[in-house]
């Protein structure tokens, strides 16, 4: 049988070398994600902002939205936006915060209630208080430092602290570039969000681990490659697997964005952008090059941008590894 | 790393089957397994994204646990120095977080401060007290005491006040026949509730609004409710108000409760026989029924107030004594308002206000609809990637399959065996899970294509694969799991359901990777002692 092979044997494509090109637009690329967050914002959803969020389906058939929209509007509820749903029948209405606290927010769905009548099903039904809209958004932020902070300690004691801080830069370029594609789609930012900003690093990191590992193991076994050539041989002995890895998470979010309904819609979506897009990306041209200018292996003969050190990349190629297989059948 | 003793194949097998076997419940009706033992009976329950639903989350209002200590620290105050006969040059009030009384200094005022000290307990009674105090009573100077309840003190008072609401809360749903509601505390001052089916939760919101706080009082005729609302009510006596035909009507009555709603046995709405008007008709217990049938006997020919959450309901003038132990409530009720008041009388009053400060509902159609998705797309994922590993790896790519099958039983049987809430997210976790499963495989497979490509033998190079690779699966899958473990801490309802089911899903994958993977590879390198390694 004939086997799909996505990535050819023995790559050799100079990652380290690319970090010019990948450096500078990863820089330009979360610029202006900050500039869009701040400029365009995010849209944040209700268990951030509070208010009431209430899905209807019409009992019959397409709604008009305009008409919809005229009468909930004169219902003295101040900013109110509708919009279609997932299917034609279907509506989103989300009300602003009332003012008078906690109470004045269950008068919302009693007048619309009274207002929309039979004629439509009441799918669902939220309706955050400030108190809580504000402790949700304090939790997100928090649980995203807690992460990070547990993250790098593990790494720390792992590897060595340059690996945990150059993950760390990984993990915060991730996170800036999420937050960009969320603000220029202005998918509704809400806790299922912060769920999918955790899951993003989680994964990002656990590809930038594997790619490490590496890097640790060359590192023990090879103690006078240049680091240049470490770094490369690391990236290309394991980018088959990174592409094959990524292949099966996109197809399982492939499948989730496409049949998993409008429910989680923004957060496969988001997913989707950060593990697919960005994770895989960050991991092979930010978290491992990046390793250079934290003085992991200064040790070795090169500085990184020392001009001899390409050339001797070019021309000399990785030691083979005959020796440790034999010591391995030998153990054996 | 490719030899398995036969009883460490035995466990390992032997460990696959009865945490996948953990999921046979959930294919069978309740009534089925209801026969069953009890560990086996554990199933999925399915959150309120998937069945429909509502819940509430409800804060206790810190203010009027506060407002009540203070005005019950008052009153304390006041008797304290009333039977201790120590007269006082301003009565005591409650100021800010303090109750504040001012003595004439002299001789006699260290023995006063002593006595008002006796007011300060320790906290959690005589026995396990821990150094801490119900008050901190200050002299301020001048003659002046002021009494402040602790921090430690109100904290015990709200934990005591949400214990205390929780069966109030259980008994009014319960009245309104709704099925299986779970009630549990959340953090230290909130109650979240959570009632399956219920699509439309205005009535519950409207019972769970009300403290339901039922006295009897008698009306104070010394002074006209008027002059009484501009400041000369008598220490004793309190203004309220009457709603009659939509106007506020104040109504000067006593402080103090002839009878209260605790001493109600029953509760039942129904007509004015005369009138048909709806009311509420009541019946007291033995010690209710006679403190009413003294105070009725006393008070012929006087208007008494029933006052409902510092509201009068209605203010009927005594015609005759009650000695029966029952009556009846009337005053303006719909056939609804008589209903949920006779509930909440039967149900008994909270302890304090409760706010809703977070409410969610499903209604079914959504649910199904959720279902069906994640249905949907749990078969699309696991098709694509079974193919796609398929043709990646052949052989091996079965094996991973094999393999990735068996985790998602195991993750399906842990949630069952933990009675996990499954939901939208949580379903999402579960596809998502397959596709990093697959990684383990993908890991060590790739291991396996570099030793053989570096000149290894076939078996050496799998072996070498696996010893490599297991390293990197460990480390990179504690990165993941440390994310989950956030997610769950910090996450509720639908988030924290798909942190379980990532969280369960990475154990599963490393306990799959390191046992079950290498069992089917070695297995399969024993009985074909193969040249080549087909991948």
């Amino acid at each position: 049988m004939h086997l799909l092979r996505i990535v050819p044997d023995n790559t050799k494509f100079d990652f380290i070398r690319f970090r010019r090109f990948s450096f500078p637009m990863s820089a330009l690329l979360s610029l202006v994600a900050i500039t869009l967050y701040f400029t365009h914002g995010l849209n944040f959803g209700i268990d951030f902002s509070g208010g009431t969020l209430i899905e209807v389906q019409n009992k019959a058939g397409p709604v008009d939205i305009a008409k919809m929209r005229m009468t909930v509007s004169g219902l003295g509820l101040g900013e109110v936006q509708l919009q279609e749903y997932g299917s034609p029948d279907t509506v989103l209405i989300r009300v602003a915060q009332q003012p008078g606290g906690e109470q004045a927010q269950q008068q919302v769905e009693v007048k619309v209630r009274a207002a929309l009548g039979d004629a439509v099903d009441y799918r669902r039904i939220d309706v955050v208080g400030p108190r809580v809209s504000g402790e949700f958004l304090h939790l997100g932020i928090v649980g995203i430092m807690v992460a990070i902070g547990a993250i790098l300690i593990y790494l720390w004691f792992r590897f060595e602290w340059q690996f945990a801080l150059g993950a760390m830069i990984a993990n915060v370029h991730d996170i800036v570039l999420t937050l960009g594609f969320m603000s220029i789609t202005q998918i509704d930012f809400d806790l299922t969000s912060i769920a999918a900003l955790l899951t993003i690093l989680g994964y990002s990191l656990n590809d930038t681990v594997v790619i490490y590992d590496r890097i640790r193991e060359m590192l023990r076994r090879y103690k006078k490659m240049p680091m240049t050539d470490l770094l490369n041989t690391s990236i290309n002995s394991t980018l088959s697997r990174s592409v094959i890895t990524h292949v099966t998470v996109s197809l399982a979010l492939l499948a989730l964005l496409l049949f998993g309904g409008q429910a989680i819609h923004s957060f496969t979506a988001t997913m989707m952008f950060g593990v697919v897009l960005v994770g895989t990306y960050t991991s092979v041209f930010i978290a491992s090059p990046i390793l250079i200018y934290l003085g992991v292996g200064t040790g070795r003969q090169n500085a990184p941008d020392a001009p001899e050190e390409k050339e001797a990349a070019a021309v000399e190629p990785p030691p083979p590894r005959k020796a440790p297989a034999v010591a391995a059948r030998v153990r054996r | 790393m490719l030899y398995f003793a036969r009883w460490k194949v035995v466990a390992i097998l032997a460990t696959a089957i009865l945490v996948c076997g953990f999921t046979v419940p959930n294919f069978f009706s309740e009534q089925v397994v209801k026969g069953w033992p009890a560990w086996s009976q554990r199933r999925l329950v399915l959150g309120l994204d998937l069945q429909g639903g509502s819940q509430i989350l409800l804060e206790v209002d810190l203010s009027d646990v506060r407002k009540q200590r203070l005005d019950s620290l008052r009153d304390d105050v006041r008797r304290t120095l009333r039977d201790a006969r120590i007269s006082f040059s301003t009565p005591p009030i409650v100021r800010g977080n303090s109750v504040e009384v001012r003595l004439r200094e002299g001789p006699g005022f260290p023995a006063a401060l002593a006595k008002l000290r006796e007011l300060s307990q320790p906290l959690g009674g005589v026995l396990q007290g821990n150094g801490q105090r119900t008050l901190e009573v200050a002299d301020a100077g001048g003659g002046l005491i002021r009494l402040t309840p602790s921090d430690a003190a109100m904290t015990e008072r709200i934990r005591q006040t949400v214990e205390q609401s929780i069966p109030i809360i259980e008994k009014r749903i319960n009245e309104l026949g709704l099925v299986e509601p779970t009630i549990q505390r959340q953090g230290s001052d909130r109650i979240l509730v959570q009632v399956p089916g219920l699509g439309d939760p205005r009535r519950l919101l409207e019972l769970l609004g009300q403290t339901a706080k039922l006295e009897f009082r008698m009306v104070d005729n010394s002074v006209s409710p008027q002059e009484a609302l501009q400041g000369r009510a008598p220490p004793d006596s309190e203004v309220l108000f009457e709603t009659e035909g939509g106007q506020q009507v104040p109504i000067l009555v006593y402080k103090q409760a002839l009878v209260e709603g605790a001493d109600l046995t029953d509760a039942q709405a129904g007509f004015d026989q005369r009138t048909s008007e709806p009311i509420v008709s009541f019946r007291f217990n033995t010690s209710g029924a006679r403190k009413f049938a003294t105070a009725t006997q006393e008070n012929v020919g006087r208007p008494f107030a029933i006052v409902l959450d510092n509201k009068v309901i209605s203010a009927p003038v005594i015609r005759e004594p009650i000695l029966g132990g029952s009556g009846q409530i009337s005053g303006n009720f719909t056939v609804e308002t008589a209903n949920n008041l006779a509930i909440l009388l039967r149900a008994g009053a909270l302890p304090a206000k409760l706010a809703v400060i977070e409410q969610r509902v499903v209604g079914p159609g959504l649910g199904e609809d959720s279902i069906r998705a994640g249905v949907h797309a749990s078969i699309a994922g696991a098709i694509l990637v079974v193919v796609f590993m398929l043709a990646t790896y052949g052989l091996f790519g079965l094996f991973a399959n094999v393999a990735v099958a068996i985790n998602v039983g195991m993750i399906i049987g842990i949630l069952s065996f933990l009675s996990a809430t499954l939901t939208l997210p949580g379903i999402a976790g579960i596809v998502l899970t397959v596709g990093i499963a697959v990684d383990s495989n993908v890991l060590i497979y790739e291991r396996i294509r570099e030793e053989v490509r570096n000149g290894r033998t076939p078996i050496s190079a799998i072996d070498a694969g696996f010893t490599r690779a297991l390293a990197t699966i460990l480390d990179s899958n504690i990165t993941t799991f440390i994310a989950a473990a956030v997610l769950f801490f910090i996450g509720t309802g639908p988030v924290r359901g798909f942190a379980v089911t990532l969280g369960v899903g990475i154990l599963t994958t490393l306990f799959t990777a390191f046992t079950l993977t290498r069992l089917i590879v070695a297995t399969w390198v024993r009985m074909q002692r193969p040249q080549t390694v087909p991948i």
